[in-house]
């Protein structure tokens, strides 16, 4: 019972912690909608650890609670590999940005010396 | 002009004001019709102002890219500027400028052209762990090239209009991207490589490092890097 009680709230402030930091705009939705989506499976099992186990010895794993740890574990390795993939996908980004810039600077430096040498030229 | 040819040299230099004013007048002065561009790839030190006084282009990026970064603002430059040729020269004075219209003829019949050490001009040698990953590097690009490259780490390369276009839109950041990984690229789209024996001079300032660990490290690197352009797409 007492486990139930720490597992079930745990899960309940985890989603508290989503929802408010959705609500104050810290969050972009899909991650968001992820988190929750992953919170709707995990409460009901905090509070009923057994829910899985009919699964669990369909696929051959002894009990319900060792297939979750083994989900949640593969699924947080493929969590991170994707924000891996989107931090690429972000320096790609601030890197076409950074060349840009570098590139509009000098087209304005050359711009000015352009000016500087007509003015010189005509005064 | 070299050759009937508008050509930009671009220069990707980080924290080198010791020897980019020098090496900016020297190209200018051996090569007067050419344009000269310096990216500064984030430099703490005054490399861009130095860069500027001494009469070349200066692209300033705003925090250090790495060398692929800092080629691809020069061939950005090159296309977004119409010119032919542009051929990239490092920094640090160890290439000689009076090469260049030598590496442009060629560009006639084709598409990239190496300027190489270990070709027969020049004296320049290494042992150890580097050495294995120069004969490694050699040997698998050359059959990929179908060409024979001696020295693929060289940074002293004249690209026509057509290479200039691709690596506009693509050049890697990565680590050896802009030697090893533009190679296999440049190869595998069909483009043809070619390389020229010229001979290279003591770095104007900068050491290169000789410390055995860091070979062994650079030799795995080396290999890493050349595993991963060999199967990406």
């Amino acid at each position: 019972m007492k486990l139930t009680l720490v597992t079930g709230l745990t899960g309940l402030i985890l989603l508290a912690t989503i929802v408010e930091l959705l609500r104050r705009r810290q969050l972009r939705e899909k991650y968001g909608m992820l988190w929750l989506g992953v919170l709707v499976i995990v409460i009901p099992l905090s509070l009923f650890p057994r829910l899985l186990d009919n699964v669990a010895e369909l696929l051959g794993v002894a009990s319900g609670v060792s297939l979750v740890l083994f989900l949640g574990i593969v699924f947080l390795l493929l969590v991170c590999v994707h924000l891996s993939w989107e931090v690429s996908h972000l320096e790609e980004e601030t890197r076409t940005l950074a060349e840009d810039f570098a590139l509009l600077r000098t087209e304005i430096d050359a711009d000015r010396a352009a000016r500087d040498e007509l003015v010189r030229t005509d005064g | 002009m070299v050759n009937g040819k508008r050509v930009l040299i671009i220069i990707p230099a980080f924290n080198e004001s010791g020897s980019i004013a020098d090496v900016v007048g020297e190209v200018r002065g051996e090569l007067p019709g050419v344009d000269v561009i310096v990216v500064d790839d984030g430099s703490a030190d005054r490399t861009a102002a130095v860069a500027a006084a001494a009469g070349a282009r200066v692209a300033k990026l705003p925090y250090n890219l790495g060398v692929g970064g800092a080629m691809r603002v020069g061939y950005r430059y090159a296309r977004d500027h119409d010119y032919d040729v542009a051929i990239q020269i490092d920094a640090d004075g160890q290439h000689d400028p009076r090469y260049v219209p030598k590496l442009v003829d060629l560009l006639d019949e084709t598409d990239l052209v190496i300027g190489a050490r270990f070709a027969g001009e020049g004296d320049y040698n290494v042992r150890g762990p580097r050495r294995w990953a120069m004969v490694m590097l050699s040997g698998v690009l050359s059959r990929v090239a179908h060409t024979k490259l001696t020295d693929t780490t060289s940074g002293f390369r004249a690209a026509n209009r057509r290479v200039i276009d691709m690596f506009a839109a693509w050049y890697p950041v990565e680590y050896l991207g802009d030697t090893v990984e533009t190679l296999v690229h440049t190869a595998r789209r069909g483009y043809t490589i070619r390389q020229v024996p010229v001979a290279m001079r003591k770095r104007m300032a900068g050491t290169p490092s000789h410390s055995p660990a860091k070979a062994m490290i650079y030799l795995g690197r080396a290999f890493a890097v050349l595993t991963l352009a060999l199967i990406r797409r």
